[in-house]
């Protein structure tokens, strides 16, 4: 059993870091500010996400669990707002960049 | 160990590119990933307290402070236009050079095992009441240094309102746009800050068996009235206010006045009687963290700016 768990977690865990880093070539290599945002995000909700599933396994208590899922929520609503704010400024700032 | 090496690289290669930003933003931004991968050292050296603290405080809330003077430069803007000359820049690297080789001489040079007082603190922490050996230190063993710590932080918030020009001193500080209500901002003030106080209230009152404490519970409720203030939901209070300034010093008032009590019952400055030690830290914990927390939020919203009406 707890050989599927830890292959289970290794699996999400590996996913989450690929999201990542494909979010973190996005940043680097996209051309302009919204799409890098959006390859930012990318990597911040599913990445994370993927990682608190994949961790979700090794938690010994209900309570542990439901604060990694806490952080994960909290940084998706922080991540959402941010790029929100970022994008808007982006926007009225002009079209190139 | 290989994820320790990289981390140490790392946190070396940040430190650099700071130093060598040009751009005062870039620099700031620098800063706050250096904070964070500091406080990531931390977690690996077993020191969860100091991670915490580095990450709320040394990131998070210096981090804000640094790109508030950072904006308020760039009004100004002879940082990036003005270089500083080869003595004054070899002086500099020099200065530094000497500082970090006396630092990894002291480090090389001590006596194995180091010297240390954790064996006391383990062996005495009963009498203090609390369970986590940090805030035993913070509020009993070291209590002066953490009683001069909030005094320091009250002296850098007057000197800050002091940079206040005289026709606006007592007035409020910062800028007030009113809420946009449809606004995002306000949207996740609304959703965040009660969950953010909760969470400040908690690691604050964790701190006596865990990692956490006053200083990163209250930076945690200083980040949610900035929070809350950004988004124009609340505006700063006049800093002449009666109120405020009674929040203000309340916490290293009670805490100076328990030391004083000292004498008298337990025969020193700063002595708790074991019997009610922990009553007695918790009384100087929860209005200091108020105290903190209000200090940390004015010290972000900075001097005052506009004239207080009525």
């Amino acid at each position: 059993m707890s050989l599927a768990l830890d292959g289970l977690t290794i699996l999400a865990v590996g996913a989450g870091a690929f999201f990542f880093l494909a979010g973190t070539v996005g940043l680097l290599r996209f051309p302009d500010a919204l799409s890098r945002l959006h390859a930012l995000t990318k990597a911040d909700n599913l990445g994370l996400g993927l990682i608190v599933f994949g961790l979700l396994f090794q938690m010994d208590g209900l309570l542990s669990a439901l604060k990694l899922v806490g952080v994960w929520l909290l940084t998706l609503l922080a991540g959402a707002t941010v790029t929100q704010l970022l994008a808007r400024t982006a926007r009225m700032s002009g079209p190139h960049e | 160990m290989a994820f320790d090496i990289l981390l140490g690289t790392l946190v070396l290669g940040v430190a650099i590119w700071t130093v060598a930003a040009r751009d005062t933003f870039a620099a700031v931004i620098g800063f706050v990933a250096f904070g964070l991968l500091v406080a990531l050292v931390w977690v690996r050296l077993a020191a969860s307290d100091v991670a915490l603290t580095e990450a709320a405080l040394g990131s998070g809330l210096t981090g804000g402070l640094l790109l508030g003077a950072g904006t308020r430069l760039a009004r100004v803007e002879t940082i990036a236009t003005e270089k500083p000359g080869a003595i004054l820049g070899l002086s500099a690297a020099a200065v530094c050079a000497l500082i970090s080789t006396g630092v990894a001489l002291i480090v090389l040079l001590l006596p194995e095992p180091a010297p240390t007082l954790a064996p006391q603190v383990a062996a005495n922490i009963a009498t203090t009441g609390l369970e986590n050996p940090v805030p035993a230190v913070l509020m009993a063993y070291r209590a002066i240094d953490t009683l001069l710590e909030v005094i320091v932080l009250l002296l850098a918030l007057l000197a800050t309102w002091s940079l206040a020009p005289d026709d606006l001193w007592g007035g409020l500080p910062g800028h007030h746009d009113p809420a946009d209500l449809d606004g995002v901002l306000t949207f996740v003030a609304q959703l965040l800050v009660p969950v953010g106080v909760l969470v400040g209230i908690h690691i604050f009152w964790i701190g006596s068996v865990a990692p956490g404490g006053e200083f990163q519970g209250a930076t945690i409720l200083a980040a949610m009235w900035i929070l809350l203030s950004m988004a124009g939901l609340v505006d700063m209070p006049p800093v002449n206010r009666r109120w405020l300034r009674m929040v203000l010093v309340a916490g290293p008032a009670v805490f100076f006045a328990i030391g004083l009590a000292g004498f008298a019952i337990a025969g020193g400055f700063l002595a708790y009687p074991p019997s009610y030690a922990k009553q007695l830290i918790l009384t100087i914990e929860i209005p200091l963290t108020l105290s903190i927390a209000a200090t940390l939020a004015l010290l972000v919203a900075g001097p005052p700016e506009r004239q207080a009406s009525g």
